[in-house]
């Protein structure tokens, strides 16, 4: 995910370098509102604990393991302003001092891996909590399937970036499909890692979850009976029914998962290339049709992703004195 | 090295801080009627009084939970009193007088990894009178004269996580020694100090000349740096004593959740000499 | 994405390139890799220029090839992803050792794999002639919000004690007999993460306190005064322009 350079033309790097730097502005000034003077030593730490948490993994089947990103989780637990200026920090220092990522690729490394994660992921936190008891469980669920999500969001976001700026012919159906899908996956995951530290934050301290600043103590003690393993089983078949839905729209040709099969494997038959897959710049062999359902899948993706963005952005403002009482009764009398 | 020689030692030292100023009448600390609540409820202090004067070392002592760290916190107005006041010397601390304040009174935390939080040693030196003004020269001078007086001049541009517990504690002191502050607190500075690190840190106490407020367990440590004890329970000083008489009574430290070490007999050990 | 050791790039040493004002590096690094961006992929000569004067600037740099090979195997996945390009793509179909792939693919192979790998060189470069704290320094000169470069400080110096921390948790899970193979048994990671944000937390909070009694007023106080030198900016310009000049000159030529 921390991508190299090369892989998005220059003209998109600068572009979303420009969007990540306005929003990180943003962001900024609406952390420094809600913290005050106590903002860098608070972000400085939890940026580190993001980056360790980073580091480690967890166990996802057979003794296989993978990684948290912890952009939603951010989010959730600080707000979705520090949440996105704390993962932005861990990124862009990844980057200069461990050289994980490229330089060209900040732009869209901030924009995919903080940005839309902590604001995306905040927003359908924000949705889904709406819909789910307001309790601890509530809480819970809701960081579950945001995060879970927010990382296939995430994949989306990287695909429509490819639409615009690829350096290389691979179409957009390919890519988008073969990133959501393996983002989906690794998505469960996250999901459900998030899930769990947050409820193990809820039980202690549930003043420290920015998601939870509206509960009383005595629904943030509340739980709902949901056993772990038919969590992880539900977040399994929603991926799955989303990930059949999705991959629908983008190869509605039936035969055309096939093709792309065939042809990424050895295409050693000549045979084989009249039926290739046409490279980005040329849909020749598919017809106008596919051509304009992509671009339409894509400009939906585009519309689904700004709006959760942009809900997030809008709750970060809306609650921005709430936050701030919440910030200041928290320390122990302290000033 | 600390121990060779006390006397020059002292002299040199004594450029690092102002000496108190002797005819001071009003106290280098004056609390009265303290009382604080945490906003979960708790009541933590419950009306305390106390009164040190320039140049004393006074142990504050008491369980777990007495309210010593609470009450540290006043001092320097990072905690705001329900009712009561503090004053550090002439000044009322109060929301227009921090600033002020936070130059005379140095609060050493228990964990100096909470003080340690620049790249360097040096740095964090640095940080407090940089705050105060100060620039250029004058700032490396007064990083240099801060370090030396914990004779840790060469940790200056190590990294804070690399230091053993002892550096760390001693570079924790100097970057608040370097703000020249006329009351030093200290909360439980000996605590995880190996055994030389332990002795370091006591040399560098005993050679200081300014007020000091110590929290502390270590009782032998307490005997040896402070003629006084101030024993805090459940939100009230409970005594107020010399060290000596306070560490021989042992209903009264057994109140308090306190125990001398085993074999240790305060009453067979000299009294500090008045440094 | 594999874990990432706590410990940045950084190599010791006193080079030209390491002395060089860390603002230089910076401005110097990101202008040569987007010049790197904007050549043309046909334009071969000049990916040759910007190569050897690379491997001039890691040469002076006394930092290694072995070191820097090494570093750059993270790329590898993301070049293997690259290997398959030509096989996807279409359009006028090449014969290379006897397998038809397509020749943008070759093309759109070759831009990526060029571009990643000089990219990834030079931010090897940077990190290991730059300490982290110079780094930030740098960052704050090119007019990145001193607040951020604050919050970037204290997150490089709390790292190392939280990952420590994360890493005694573990163990002691590990000593009472915790292998986790499945995600549902993955609980106790997931609260010991819980339990360290809340650590990290309240830390935050005591070095906000620390902060406040050593005359805080929430702007971090300027200590580091040297800027660089004009004769630094020109010697850091050198590579970046070249490079730009050579990617313009082979756009407008075609």
């Amino acid at each position: 995910m921390h991508a190299p350079d090369g892989f998005l033309n220059a003209g998109t790097a600068a572009t979303t370098g420009v969007i990540s730097a306005g929003a990180i502005g943003v962001s900024l000034r609406q952390m420094r509102s809600t913290l005050g003077d106590k903002q860098v030593p608070l972000a400085g730490v939890t940026a580190a604990f993001i980056f360790a948490a980073q580091m480690f993994n967890f166990p996802v089947a057979a003794g296989t393991t993978g990684h948290l990103l912890g952009g939603a989780l951010a989010a959730i637990l600080l707000g979705p302003a520090t949440g996105a200026v704390v993962v932005t920090v861990v990124v862009v220092v990844q980057a200069l001092a461990f050289a994980d990522g490229g330089l060209t690729a900040l732009g869209y490394n901030v924009l995919n891996m903080a940005l839309v994660p902590a604001f995306g992921g905040y927003g359908m936190f924000v949705l889904l909590r709406r819909v789910l008891p307001p309790n601890a469980t509530g809480v819970v669920v809701a960081t579950g399937l945001a995060a879970g999500l927010s990382v296939p969001l995430s994949a989306m976001a990287f695909s429509i970036e490819w639409l615009f700026g690829a350096a290389a012919p691979v179409p957009f159906d390919t890519v988008f499909v073969a990133m959501v899908g393996v983002h989906l996956l690794i998505g469960i995951g996250e999901g459900v890692l998030s899930a769990m530290a947050v409820g193990a934050v809820l039980a202690a301290r549930p003043d420290l979850v920015y998601g939870a600043r509206d509960l009383t103590r005595a629904q943030a003690a509340e739980r709902s009976r949901v056993g772990l393993r038919a969590f992880v089983i539900g977040g399994v078949l929603v991926a799955l029914v989303f990930a059949t839905v999705v991959s629908q729209f983008a190869a509605p040709d039936p035969d055309g998962l096939e093709r792309v099969a065939t042809d990424q494997g050895f295409a050693d038959s000549a045979q084989d290339h009249a039926l290739a897959t046409s490279p980005f710049a040329d849909y020749a062999t598919q017809g106008l049709d596919n051509e304009t359902l992509s671009l339409a899948v894509a400009g939906i993706m585009g519309v689904v992703i700004t709006l959760l963005v942009g809900l997030g952005v809008a709750f970060t403002v809306r609650d921005r004195t709430t936050r701030r009482r919440a910030a200041e009764s928290t320390s122990a009398g302290a000033r | 090295m600390p121990t060779s020689d006390a006397a020059t030692g002292q002299r040199a030292r004594s450029h690092a801080t102002r000496p108190p100023d002797a005819r001071l009448t009003t106290p280098a600390i004056d609390v009265r009627g303290l009382r604080f609540h945490y906003p979960d409820g708790h009541e933590a202090l419950r009306g305390i009084d106390l009164q040190v004067e320039a140049g004393e070392r006074v142990a504050l002592l008491g369980a777990n939970g007495a309210g010593k760290t609470t009450l540290a916190l006043h001092l320097n107005g990072i905690n705001v009193p329900d009712e009561g006041s503090v004053r550090i010397g002439d000044l009322l601390v109060e929301e227009s007088t921090f600033a002020e304040v936070r130059r005379r009174v140095g609060l050493v935390f228990q964990d100096p990894d909470d003080q340690l939080f620049m790249p360097t040693v040096g740095e964090d030196v640095a940080f407090g009178p940089a705050n105060l003004g100060l620039r250029g020269a004058d700032l490396d001078a007064r990083v240099a004269e801060a370090l030396a007086a914990v004779d840790a001049s060469q940790l200056a541009d190590r990294t804070p996580h690399h230091l053993s517990g002892g550096e760390r504690r001693r570079a924790a002191l100097a970057t608040v020694l370097a703000m020249r502050p006329d009351v030093l607190v200290l909360d439980e500075p000996t605590s995880g100090l190996d055994p030389a690190g332990h002795r370091e840190l006591v040399e560098v106490l005993r050679s200081l000349p300014m007020t000091q407020v110590v929290i502390t367990h270590d009782l032998p440590f307490a005997l040896e740096l402070c003629e006084r004890a101030v024993i805090i329970g459940e939100g009230r000083v409970a005594a107020d004593r010399s060290t000596a008489t306070a560490l021989a009574d042992g209903q009264l430290l057994a109140r308090h959740r306190l125990a001398l070490p085993y074999g240790f007999d305060p009453g067979h050990v000299a009294p500090p000499e008045t440094a | 994405m594999g874990a990432r050791h706590t410990h940045p790039l950084y190599v010791h040493g006193h080079s030209r390139v390491h002395r060089l004002a860390p603002e230089v590096k910076v401005a110097a690094a990101v202008a040569f890799v987007f010049g790197v961006a904007v050549t043309p992929r046909q334009a071969l000569w000049v990916f040759a220029i910007d190569a050897v004067m690379l491997l001039v600037v890691v040469a002076l740099s006394g930092i290694g090839p072995r070191f820097v090979l090494t570093r750059l195997l993270v790329i590898l996945p993301f070049i293997a992803f690259a290997f398959f390009i030509p096989f996807v793509g279409s359009g006028e179909q090449v014969e290379v050792l006897g397998v038809a792939v397509s020749r943008e693919g070759l093309w759109g192979m070759w831009n990526v794999v060029a571009k990643a790998t000089i990219g990834a060189t030079v931010s090897i470069l940077l990190a290991a002639t730059t300490e982290v704290p110079r780094l930030l320094t740098g960052m704050g000169r090119l007019r990145v919000p001193a607040t951020l470069t604050a919050i970037a400080s204290f997150m490089v110096r709390y790292l190392e004690l939280l990952a420590g921390e994360l890493r005694r948790m573990r163990i002691a899970m590990a000593s009472r007999g915790y292998d986790p193979r499945w995600l549902w048994q993955a609980r106790p990671v997931a609260t010991s993460a819980g339990a360290l944000f809340i650590r990290s937390y309240e830390r935050g909070e005591r070095v906000h306190a620390a902060m406040l009694a050593r005359g805080y007023t929430g702007t971090m106080p300027e200590i580091d005064e040297r800027r660089a030198t004009t004769g630094e900016w020109l010697a850091g310009a050198l590579v970046p322009v070249v490079a730009w000049l050579a990617a313009m000159v082979a756009l407008v030529a075609g």
